[in-house]
């Protein structure tokens, strides 16, 4: 990648139902210093505004597939915060 | 295969697809939308997914069923608006023997509330509206309201 320094990882960041709401949209780019994890990139949208509605531990999703707070991020992730699931 | 729809889900369908003469027993499980919810009067309601993770996921769960029992699972989930007393979920579940055919169908609905991102917002009779959170229903001490705490959902990394 000749425009990211490898420094930083930059993700792409989706919020769905009542998380969108509260942080007042639906995705946004965030770049975290590498290595970044989901625990950071957490830990990073609950300081922007509105982001301190979310919880500390939500249920998060990287590329489609559940993931931990240790997992790592590689750049151009699509990380997806998840509000308690109530399919069925 | 889509496993989610806008459209009205058939189980007849589904029943078909899984059908091969080798497998006697088919279960089956449809999940309508009901009229109350915690003591509040449900008007209607309306599904939304995180699409190409529920598509995977739900393929992962038929994947898994297919894998553990040898049976055929077919899983549709319903998006957008519904009414009182329509399926919001469809499976059918067929096997050689019932035994494995009602485990699958069991596993399958039972992964689907545990894993596939779909959100319902339900609309009620007095005129609220609010996100369900599953964790919070019938739990006097779980969170009612604002941003719920779903740790205790799922387990990290199912």
């Amino acid at each position: 990648m000749s425009v990211s320094t490898a420094a930083t990882v930059s993700v792409r960041v989706l919020l769905f139902a009542s998380y969108a709401e509260v942080v007042g949209r639906q995705s946004l780019e965030l770049s975290l210093p590498a290595p970044a994890t989901v625990g950071a990139l957490i830990r990073r949208l609950r300081e922007l505004p509105g982001g301190a509605g979310l919880p500390e531990r939500p249920l998060v999703a990287v590329n489609h597939a559940h993931a931990r707070p240790d997992s790592p991020l590689s750049e151009r992730d699509e990380i997806a915060i998840l509000p308690p699931l109530a399919g069925g | 295969m889509s496993h989610l729809t806008t459209a009205p889900l058939e189980l007849g369908r589904l029943v078909t697809r899984v059908s091969a003469p080798g497998r006697g027993g088919i279960a089956c499980f449809l999940g309508v939308v009901r009229d109350q919810q915690g003591g509040r009067a449900v008007a209607r309601l309306d599904y939304s997914a995180y699409e190409p993770m529920a598509e995977a996921e739900c393929e992962r769960i038929v994947t898994e069923a297919r894998g553990r029992w040898n049976a055929e699972v077919a899983l549709e989930h319903r998006l957008g608006r519904l009414e009182i007393g329509e399926a919001a979920v469809a499976i059918a579940a067929a096997a050689a023997h019932r035994d494995a055919a009602f485990a699958a169908c069991r596993y399958a609905i039972e992964q689907v509330k545990q894993r596939v991102p779909i959100w319902k917002r339900e609309e009620y009779v007095d005129g609220g509206v609010e996100w369900v959170n599953p964790q919070a229903v019938g739990r006097p001490d779980g969170p009612t309201a604002g941003v719920p705490e779903p740790a205790t959902q799922t387990e990290w990394g199912v």
